[in-house]
């Protein structure tokens, strides 16, 4: 698809044909996910600061209200300061992983970006393994909050490393299984077929969501698993400030610390996305056709409800984090391993028996040939 | 598979769980000895808060030691200045007008709802739950109204003076207490609704660290960590002391509903029952309160008899208890100040074998500990 | 019951151990014993059905002008009687045995005695200084007590 586009292109800028055509189609690449990264920082900032004013009405005071409009400019104003931090690493601590272990990160997850079905036609790059390509790509997190426990040379951030390692490994299971309905369904690992795959029946009974009761329940796994896995409360003993004084990132200042709070942000949005493409319909405009719409229109609306869907997720997620109190680690490990990743196998049973039992069809889909 | 996980060579851990930490309550240092993440050994070290309060007071006069008590227990302030007040009155056989009693048992039971909400909201903050906090600061920013209009100030009081109180209360204190009292009462259900029976809270705290009504007794906890074990021992009922034979209130006491009797839930609902209760006592107080004076007379330059004199008070924290002898001169000849978080701090090394160490901020907060009293 | 029926029982006991009745000016009143015999009478106190003393509610040192003394402070939860016993120890080396082991609530205000005055408490389990640092030089809350210079080469 972006071989045509770098020939499209070339057409349409006769100037460009003395250069070798994978120079542009390697351009092309580049600034799309450019665009893509700017997207996932700004989210990111904004994300911080919707949090804390979210944060702020939960808990019955203001939030930031200062730097700028009603404080929008205040994730500007935080990342500056972060930029401007001295640069402190402490003295025994492993200067090469401890450098490298935010960047781990980071890459970790706003690689997954590129997968994420914004629209009809918006998407970075179609990969036809697309939730395989993220379930993986998101481990690499794994491995630079490990890295980040241990080059600390601080026992405490040892602890909230080991934790997280053990967190967010055993909650990689329950996500995969609770993920797979979707792909049954849909017969493909593309995300894009996923979603196509939803459409349909007015919209909203063309969702995963609605098809069986064992996708309905495979949504809410998938959810309490991804809370997990983005280390966010009510599982979020990496990071518990109260009892590991921040776990695993105790150690850093400045714009390393700034990474990992972007990073988690960033999760936080890819597995929104991922709950909003695989069960709740992704793209599809109610009422509408996304795909049969004129380009621009069709991608405007497809944009705007799949942002709106994820965001309304993230919203969800940092409303429970301000209402819930934290897990121990042992009853944590214990809620992955005795009960969501044998319900989600049952669960996987189940869906493949309806589809095996019903040919691939949803309830709403059987109540449909009946009526029409 | 056991002998297999006990013949891998592992480590003790000794972390330092550090005089600078979120959840310590203050400067308190625990040593942690841990296997993994179960801890084998924890000790407390603590003085780092040390201020010499009891040397300071053999060198001023009894009236001039009245502010020292307030930092001893700062959350609690009234109570420790009043507990001093008695202390001296029982040593002197001062006789305080009635409604100087009144109006310290008005400000004690304040001061015991502010403690018992700071108490709520730090603990419910280390367990992860950062919203009820600022609904316990919310609250008690209007008891720290409430004492501005008294005295002036907002956290270490200063206000009840030997032989009676400083001042009268204000115009309309009474009206504006009534207006928060009605205001407060439903705010206690709604905790309950909102943290105290939440599973994820309860499962974190039921069946920690639990404290048998002997070891209880015998470690020398005292106040609502004693009555958690379900030893109904309340100074203000079985010891009365200045007004509170006249009021009408019940004694809480933990009842293991959500798992073995003294555990940390339970001393956890007792703090919150307890606000209930002393809001009870602080409408039959402000109903009964009487006119007259609010000061005894009693001289500049004050010189009890000569004797030695225990007194103990029921503070928020358990039972504050001042041991003071007098020589007959204008300064304290000895003063012991018996702080119910010192003592409570005993069963702490026994208590903690076992838990993991998210469990040990989970005592450290049940216990309600606090550190300017522990070290004086 | 009576400090005096108290006092009069620790003397059929213990004989000469029970030193004298301190009544007038003392609330509550004190039982003066002699320091070997601490921890026994302690325990005939905490063990004793009609006396039953299972609390302590605190444990101080004192410095008088001639002499030392550690004052107990006494509490019966099921009887609800209260009673003080104090035992006097001399100016040179204070020593007497510890009461951990009859009341467990002793330990942490023993090894406060120890920092603050210098009594030892023989047979404790744990006797280190708890409020002021380990290699603190004195005894603070003596009356003689003269105020170091430096710290560590830190001006105090």
């Amino acid at each position: 698809m972006l071989e045509s586009l770098a020939i499209s292109i070339v057409n349409a800028v006769p100037v460009l044909s003395g250069v070798p055509l994978w120079t542009i189609t390697l351009l092309i690449m580049v600034v799309v996910a450019a665009i893509v990264l700017t997207f996932a920082m700004v989210y990111s900032g904004l994300a911080t600061y919707v949090e804390r004013k979210v944060a702020g009405d939960i808990q019955a005071r203001v939030g930031p209200n200062r730097v700028g409009p009603v404080g929008l400019l205040q994730f500007l104003a935080d990342g500056i300061k972060l930029l401007l931090k001295e640069d402190i690493i402490p003295a025994k601590a492993d200067r090469f992983l401890f450098v490298l272990a935010p960047y781990l990160v980071f890459v970790g997850s706003f690689a997954a970006f590129v997968v994420v079905p914004f629209g009809v036609g918006l998407i970075a790059s179609d990969l036809n393994i697309g939730i395989y390509y993220v379930m993986a790509i998101t481990s690499l997190v794994v491995v630079g909050v490990m890295l980040a426990g241990w080059s600390s040379n601080n026992k405490w951030a040892l602890l909230g490393g080991m934790r997280a390692a053990a967190q967010i490994v055993s909650y990689e299971i329950p996500v995969g299984m609770a993920l797979l309905p979707a792909v049954l369904i849909a017969g493909s690992l593309s995300l894009q077929d996923i979603v196509r795959s939803q459409g349909g029946l007015f919209g909203i009974f063309g969702w995963n969501l609605f098809h069986n009761p064992f996708t309905f329940f495979s949504f809410f796994l998938y959810y309490v698993a991804a809370l997990a896995e983005t280390n966010r409360t009510p599982f979020d003993i990496p990071e518990a400030e109260s009892e590991l004084v921040s776990g695993y990132h105790v150690e850093y200042s400045g714009i390393r610390f700034a990474f990992f709070f972007l990073a988690e942000y960033g999760d936080m949005f890819i597995v929104s996305a991922l709950a909003a493409a695989c069960f709740l319909g992704g793209w599809h405009v109610p009422f509408l056709d996304a795909e049969a719409l004129p380009a621009a229109w069709g991608n405007l609306f497809s944009l705007g409800v799949f942002l709106t869907k994820t965001l309304g997720l993230v919203l969800v997620m940092m409303w429970i984090r301000w209402t819930l109190p934290r897990l121990r680690v042992d009853q944590l490990m214990r809620m992955a391993w005795k009960y969501l990743v044998p319900l989600t196998f049952f669960n996987l049973l189940g869906v493949s028996l309806w589809l095996l039992l019903f040919h691939g069809k949803g309830i709403p889909q059987m109540m449909a040939s009946f009526i029409g | 598979m056991k002998s297999h996980a006990e013949a891998l060579p592992t480590q003790e851990m000794l972390i330092n769980m550090g005089p600078q930490h979120p959840s310590t309550h203050g400067v308190l240092r625990v040593i942690l000895r841990t296997d993994g993440e179960v801890v084998v050994n924890a000790k407390p070290d603590v003085g780092y808060l040390h201020r010499a309060l009891e040397k300071i007071g053999e060198r001023v006069t009894y009236a001039q030691y009245m502010p020292f008590t307030d930092r001893l227990d700062y959350l609690a302030s009234m109570n420790c200045n009043a507990a001093w007040a008695w202390t001296v009155e029982k040593l002197a056989g001062i006789e305080v007008p009635e409604r100087a009693e009144y109006i310290r048992v008005i400000v004690c039971e304040l001061n015991r709802i502010s403690s018992h909400l700071i108490a709520f909201g730090s603990f419910t903050a280390d367990m992860g739950a950062f919203t009820p906090f600022l609904y316990a600061i919310r609250e008690r920013e209007r008891i720290n109204d409430l004492f501005e209009d008294i005295c002036g100030n907002r956290l270490t009081y200063n206000y009840v003076r030997i032989g009676g109180v400083s001042a009268d209360l204000p115009d309309r204190f009474l009206e504006k207490t009534k207006e928060f009292l009605d205001y407060f009462e439903p705010k206690v259900p709604e905790y309950n609704k909102l943290i105290s029976y939440n599973k994820i809270f309860v499962h974190r705290l039921a069946n920690v660290a639990v404290a048998t009504p002997e070891d209880a007794v015998g470690y020398g906890l005292t106040g609502p960590n004693l009555r958690g074990s379900g030893v109904p021992f309340d100074l203000r009922k079985n010891e009365p002391y200045s007004v509170y034979p006249k009021f009408d209130f019940d004694v809480c006491v933990g009842t293991g509903e959500r798992g073995t009797l003294g555990d940390c839930f339970d001393r956890y609902m007792v703090r919150i029952n307890e606000m209930k209760e002393s809001v009870k006592i602080l409408r039959q107080a402000i109903a009964q309160i009487p006119e007259g004076p609010v000061m005894a007379k009693v001289p500049r330059m004050f010189k009890p008899p000569v004797g030695e004199v225990y007194f103990r008070a029921e503070n928020p924290r358990g039972e504050t208890g001042i041991y003071l002898i007098s020589d007959g001169t204008v300064n304290p000849y000895r003063l012991k100040i018996r702080a119910p978080s010192f003592v409570t701090m005993n069963i702490f090394e026994k208590i903690t074998k076992g838990l993991m160490i998210a469990d040990v901020v989970a005592v450290i907060g049940s216990f309600d500990i606090i550190l300017p009293e522990i070290d004086r | 019951m009576e400090p005096k029926e108290i006092f009069e029982k620790i003397q059929a006991r213990f004989g000469e151990a029970a030193v004298e009745l301190q009544e007038e000016g003392f609330r509550p009143a004190f039982l003066v014993v002699s320091p070997e015999k601490v921890r026994e009478i302690g325990r005939f106190l905490r063990d004793d059905p009609a006396m039953k003393f299972d609390s302590l509610m605190c444990l101080s040192g004192v410095d008088y002008p001639d002499r030392f003394a550690v004052a107990y402070h006494l509490h019966s939860l099921a009887i609800g009687h209260q009673i003080g016993v104090k035992a006097y120890l001399p100016k040179e080396s204070p020593s007497l045995p510890s009461v951990d082991d009859v009341w467990p609530a002793a330990n942490f205000q023993e090894r406060e005695a120890f920092d603050l005055f210098g009594i030892v408490f023989e047979g404790s389990w744990d006797l280190r200084r708890i409020l002021l640092p380990e290699d603190w030089e004195g005894h603070p809350l003596r009356k003689d007590y003269k105020y170091p210079e430096s710290y560590h080469g830190i001006k105090i």
